[in-house]
């Protein structure tokens, strides 16, 4: 029957998300090439990478745990919160490494907080995130209302705007290729990410296999919430602002992202790689549609449209394979009716 | 007292009722705070303050009946409150009705990009609605381009739909309130509302049961974009200013006065009666909060914390539900 099958259906099953992703990064690429000189210019590609650092934090995480059938909505207000606690704890002189692991310590909290509403008390994650989305901005309202921290020590702005010596790599991108080596690892080498792949392909089948579900997806929430902290501290550094509205909506970005990379709504697949390319395509993108000055509202739409389109392009493809399946039964159907009616 | 304590134990038990006595209680005690609490003024202020929240919590619940959510209506209202007043602007004298049926229409029309999406894209409307939040908005951002509309840009007969007042009750109020009887009625004793409720309670069951479950979906999401047209218009007449900033952020207090009126974030229950009283609560709530001279960066946090204990709250009705249902059939 294999050998029947239809060229093209063979090459669809072929062609990998992620190579989909690859090849549309390339084109990107050239793209931004033959539109903008600037743009593969060294000091253009820092710009680009540092750019999109904080969401490429965040979506590490968060791409694990929509594996899991389970969303965070709450990411860019835990980044908020971050980043308002750095600033208000730098204002009362508090050394700052101790005021960056205090940070940290409170983004685990909050991934606690979410972890722990939605696996001990079952409460759907989506309505949890949403809750907490609202909570932990308005923590950070609480904490610095309308004002501002600014005067952060120059080593740390020089780590939030420097580059890796020698190189175009902005230095807090270094913290990302490194937690997207150890997600790639976690994920696609070990048995805990056996576990998370498990979990969101059937809950129930994962559990009887042993799966220590409630735990993973602790540690998972906590996880999100340490990152986004994280890059709450890195976003505070780059921009050497502290303010409460910090990072307002980057949860669309970095869902987009995750999305876009080839994680499912349904849970279960996805891979680090795709996350990673298309993290690259959004950063390209971005970075394209801005050296040709298109206003940042636009930027918006075009991000809002990449999370729709990510979703409804496999659902389109799935419905068309689908309905071909259907008609090719009904043919193979009426030929055996045809040559039973000749016998 | 055995009557008494039943009495006490039914009102608690209905979600309405125990709304109520909250509300109750919260008024009581600021007042005796601060008397001015139920000053005429700041009662009306305080129904103004709920009127529009109120209706899009009756768009809201429908669509989170069906276990669906829609996050897209802040920019919904934002873009056709700005539309209403750039009608009025470039068409001196259109009539106020024209302009209401108009934003509506506009609503209307987002709410079905929504409804195909969500219906026959097979899109959660998480996602679709988080996507067209954005979109909507940085469409309205685009075309607004820093502009603004004023009071004096708005005929006062349409501003008055904002200020007058009725038998002592806001116009707007009054809006409210007839499209509320119109809701509860029609998810209470129609076939479509009750099919709401079936979709929401058990979308497999609901599909054998021989609903269009497609077609409930996208009757939602146009329903609700609808509404959020109407309060677009009627932001307009309230408030008479309007920029590309417009309404951002409402859909959570949306979101959070519905499920804290008792409508499950899981589907299938709840009531508009409910809903628009879980807005009441929410908006009485934060007056309280103004007259206790709480800061105003306190309101947000109030609100997600709300949020969360009504969804903890209702997984643990639930929950209790099934237990009783467990012992009452252990028999069998």
């Amino acid at each position: 029957m294999s050998q029947n099958q239809p060229s093209t259906r063979r090459l669809a099953r072929r062609i990998s998300w992620e190579s989909m992703l690859a090849v549309l990064v390339l084109i990107a690429i050239v793209g931004g090439m033959l539109l903008n000189k600037d743009f593969p210019t060294v000091d253009n590609w820092s710009n680009l990478l540092a750019n999109f650092v904080e969401i490429a934090l965040m979506a590490l995480p968060l791409s694990l745990i929509v594996i899991t059938n389970e969303i965070d909505l709450s990411v860019a207000s835990m980044l908020g919160l971050s980043s308002s606690l750095l600033g208000f704890l730098w204002a009362y002189k508090l050394a700052m490494p101790l005021a960056i692991v205090i940070c940290l310590v409170v983004g685990a909290l909050c991934g606690a907080l979410n972890g722990f509403l939605v696996v001990r008390f079952r409460l759907p994650s989506l309505a949890v995130t949403i809750g907490t989305l609202a909570l932990f901005r308005g923590f950070a309202y609480i904490i610095l209302g309308d004002k501002a921290v600014a005067d952060f020590p120059p080593e740390y702005a020089e780590f939030g705007l420097g580059n890796v010596p020698f190189t175009f790599i902005p230095s807090p991108f270094v913290l990302f290729i490194v937690l997207a080596l150890i997600f790639w690892v976690l994920l696609h080498h070990t048995t805990v990410g056996r576990s998370i792949y498990a979990i969101g392909g059937n809950q129930t089948a994962a559990r009887f296999s042993g799966v220590n579900i409630s735990r993973l997806k602790m540690l998972l929430f906590i996880a999100s919430g340490v990152i986004s902290a994280l890059a709450g501290i890195v976003f505070t550094f780059r921009f050497s602002s502290s303010r409460a509205d910090n990072g307002t909506g980057f949860e669309l970005s970095a869902i987009a992202a995750v999305f876009l990379g080839g994680v499912t709504v349904q849970g279960g697949k996805g891979t680090v790689t795709g996350v990673v390319l298309s993290l690259l395509l959004i950063g390209i993108i971005n970075n394209v549609l801005t050296l040709a000055d298109v206003a940042s509202e636009i930027l918006r739409i075009v991000t809002g449209s990449l999370l729709i389109i990510s979703i409804l392009l496999p659902n389109l493809i799935a419905a068309t394979q689908e309905r071909f399946r259907l008609m090719q039964r009904q043919r193979e159907i009426t030929t055996l009716g045809g040559a039973s009616a000749a016998k | 007292m055995a009557g008494g304590q039943g009495w006490l134990n039914v009102l608690l038990r209905s979600r309405e009722g125990s709304l109520v006595l909250l509300i109750a209680v919260m008024t009581v005690l600021t007042t005796s705070l601060n008397p001015r609490f139920i000053s005429p003024q700041s009662l009306k202020d305080l129904m103004l303050n709920v009127s529009i929240i109120a209706l899009l919590v009756l768009g809201q619940t429908v669509i989170i009946l069906m276990r669906q959510i829609d996050l897209s209506i802040s920019s919904i209202v934002g873009i056709t409150a700005f539309l209403s007043g750039s009608l009025f602007i470039n068409h001196p004298g259109i009539p106020g009705m024209v302009v209401v049926l108009i934003a509506i229409l506009a609503g209307l029309l987002l709410g079905a990009v929504n409804a195909t999406l969500i219906a026959w894209g097979r899109i959660p409307a998480l996602i679709t609605t988080l996507g067209t939040l954005y979109i909507f908005r940085g469409a309205n951002y685009a075309w607004v381009h820093g502009r603004q509309v004023n009071a004096v840009n708005v005929p006062a007969s349409f501003l008055a739909i904002g200020t007058s007042t009725f038998a002592g009750i806001p116009f707007l109020t009054w809006i409210v309130l007839v499209l509320l009887v119109v809701f509860a009625i029609g998810l209470r004793q129609y076939m479509v509302g009750r099919e709401f409720y079936a979709i929401g309670s058990n979308p497999n069951a609901a599909v054998l049961a021989g609903i269009n479950v497609s077609r409930r979906l996208a009757t939602g999401f146009l329903v609700s974009g609808a509404i959020a047209g109407l309060a677009g218009a009627l932001w307009l007449a309230r408030f008479g200013t309007v920029d590309a900033t417009a309404a951002e952020g409402i859909e959570l207090t949306v979101i959070t006065s519905t499920v804290v009126g008792g409508v499950a974030i899981t589907g299938g229950v709840g009531t508009v009666v409910g809903a628009v009283l879980g807005a009441l609560l929410l908006s009485v709530f934060s007056s309280t909060l103004v007259f206790l001279r709480v800061p105003s960066f306190w309101q947000q946090s109030f609100q997600g914390a709300m949020l969360l204990l009504a969804i903890a709250a209702d997984a643990y009705l639930a929950h209790r539900y099934a237990l009783r249902l467990r012992v009452k059939w252990s028999h069998v």
